[in-house]
């Protein structure tokens, strides 16, 4: 239980920035909080289940396109098309995850890429009814004032965060980072190594699904550069590794960095981006823990 | 005469592919590593030609050399900077090696594609051809350059497979693919080898770049694509298997083609896509891969 005393104290202190800042620092948070989202969901397979997905923005762009068709097209409510959104991506991982966990490696990896990529080319060729490249407008959206859309977000990382960390602390945990280590000696020991993985694999496509179509609602607008695009599954993945792998909770520092780095550093414009991959590298070089790697490991030393 | 353009014009692409892709299969067969700033080196030796052909005045030969010395530069560098600090890292465990190898030459290649954009911008560029004009081939007008483009790559290809099978240096090669701790029992050094294949492969990937640059076009957008592609291509073909490659290579090239004359241009990369899933799954060592 200590484990999870000092997030939460941490998310109680930031659900008070509404009372202080301005909805251009809330905004930005609200965006970071939903990235966390996804890098958590991210770090639960390949820091425990040993597999690299290339394709996070797969499982993302599942959920959000979902979700954001059945509110363009059919006017549903919200809450309905987020969970179908969500359900959408469950059912989109475990097509891609039965066949894909047989591989493993650098075939896993591309498979979850060719995967994007499919999705990506789907969408721009059936632009008609997904409005292709330029993106899907969403008629509703979460709320219109930055404070209850920042709480939302929170909320949201803050319940996802606690299941995703939980569930890693959990045995379940233990056996998906036993099968992701060695996983002939977790089968010799009797766990049945996929079944572990690929459940490991649908609560992360519940959550990146979840907090894909969450994205859009407070956007209003999907479109393949902010949901679906490898660049956007590559930003997971830089986020959780620069966070600390196998921490969970540091997927999420690591995607509030990237966010607010790269707003930050906008005045340089376009070496922006040179800059945080530059700083993210040198991350990864000297210290391979990530932030909260790093950070805990000092703190038992 | 749509047939006869399609084998001319798959045949060059596909060349061109192979080159790119031969690289990229090197450095895993030899080292493991899986290099995905493959795209961004190849632009970058592209854009180097470019500039130095066109705003140095230097002439186009001059230029395609600049941009190959550009990429063997560029590749060292690679190697000296992100992937061996990583292999060496006690803080790393051996087992996630992969993923930070992965992650970090990831990173190296986006920083190389934000600098060429903030020098060069990210408009496409098109380094000039080494030959000018345009022949006719049994009703097919083909330019020039799409036939050296062609020529040089099996070229390249050609000296490539004499080095690894008819040299000493190459064949420390194919020894370190296929067991490094019996090679260094031997006395063998794996660092220097290591540096040499980096070399080679920064000389594979520049040739490709420029000849891309002149033959197609390139942008710093294109990064991604290119560095996907020939992931895509060497799994098609096995990875670390140089012949599986080329193999890869014009089974992409000439699908990339058909569909592109046949069906459409906009769904040119779809059946490549769907075609690697089923490969992937019914034989995931790839077409020639050893397991």
């Amino acid at each position: 239980m200590k484990a999870f005393a000092i997030p939460l104290l941490v998310a109680a202190l930031l659900a008070l920035l509404p009372l202080g800042v301005g909805g251009y620092v809330l905004g930005l948070l609200t965006l970071a909080y939903y990235f966390g989202v996804f890098a958590m969901s991210w770090d639960l397979l390949f820091g425990f289940a040993g597999e690299v997905n290339f394709g996070p923005s797969f499982l993302i762009g599942l959920g959000a396109y979902s979700a954001g068709l059945l509110n363009h097209s059919f006017h549903l409510p919200i809450w309905i098309c987020v969970i179908a959104g969500a359900f959408t991506a469950v059912v989109g991982g475990v097509l891609l995850a039965v066949p894909a966990l047989r591989l493993s490696g650098p075939y896993f990896g591309l498979i979850t890429l060719v995967a994007v990529l499919l999705l990506q080319n789907a969408i721009v060729l059936f632009a008609g009814i997904t409005g292709g490249e330029i993106g899907l407008d969403i008629p509703d959206i979460i709320s219109i004032d930055d404070s209850t859309n920042y709480w939302v977000a929170l909320g949201f990382m803050t319940v996802s965060g606690m299941i995703l960390f939980g569930l890693s602390r959990s045995s379940v945990g233990l056996i998906l980072q036993a099968s992701g280590q060695d996983a002939i000696q977790a089968g010799a020991l009797g766990f049945n190594v996929t079944k572990h993985k690929l459940a490991a694999f649908c609560v992360s496509a519940l959550f990146s699904g979840l907090a894909g179509a969450m994205l859009i609602f407070y956007m209003g607008t999907a479109s393949p550069g902010t949901v679906v695009e490898i660049g956007v599954g590559v930003q997971v993945i830089i986020a959780a590794v620069l966070g600390g792998r196998r921490t969970i909770l540091g997927a999420a520092l690591g995607a509030i960095f990237l966010i607010v780095a790269g707003e930050l550093l906008r005045p340089l414009g376009q070496l922006s981006t040179f800059v945080v991959s530059a700083v993210a590298l040198l991350v990864i070089l000297f210290f391979p823990g990530g932030f909260l790697g790093t950070a805990l490991h000092r703190g038992e030393g | 005469m749509q047939f006869l353009q399609i084998l001319i014009d798959g045949f060059a692409i596909s060349s061109l592919y192979g080159l790119g892709a031969i690289g990229f299969t090197l450095i895993f067969g030899v080292s493991g590593v899986l290099n995905l700033s493959h795209g961004a080196i190849m632009v970058s030796a592209a854009v180097v030609a470019w500039a130095v052909a066109g705003s140095l005045n230097a002439g186009p030969y001059l230029g395609a050399l600049a941009g190959v010395a550009a990429s063997v530069v560029i590749a060292f560098a690679t190697y000296l900077l992100v992937v061996r600090p990583i292999q060496t890292s006690r803080r790393i465990p051996r087992e996630e090696k992969e993923i930070f190898v992965l992650t970090g030459t990831l990173l190296w290649g986006i920083m190389l594609q934000e600098a060429i954009a903030y020098f060069f911008t990210s408009n496409p560029k098109t380094v000039r051809p080494l030959i000018a004009g345009v022949v006719n081939i049994i009703g097919v007008r083909t330019p020039n350059q799409e036939i050296l483009t062609a020529v040089l790559s099996w070229l390249v290809i050609g000296a490539l497979w004499l080095l690894v099978n008819r040299t000493r240096q190459g064949k420390t090669l194919l020894a370190a693919s296929i067991n490094p701790r019996g090679l260094t029992l031997l006395g063998f050094e794996l660092s220097s080898i290591y540096l040499f294949v980096w070399g080679l492969y920064g000389l594979l990937a520049g040739i490709a770049g420029v000849l891309l640059g002149a033959f197609l076009g390139v942008s710093s957008d294109n990064v991604g694509t290119l560095t996907a592609s020939a992931f895509s291509i060497v799994v098609l073909g096995g990875l670390g298997s140089v012949s599986g490659s080329l193999l890869g290579a014009y089974v992409v090239g000439y699908l990339e083609t058909i569909t592109a004359y046949v069906i459409s241009p906009s769904i040119r990369t779809i059946p490549v896509l769907l075609l690697l899933v089923l490969v992937v799954y019914l034989r995931p060592q790839g077409l020639l891969g050893r397991r």
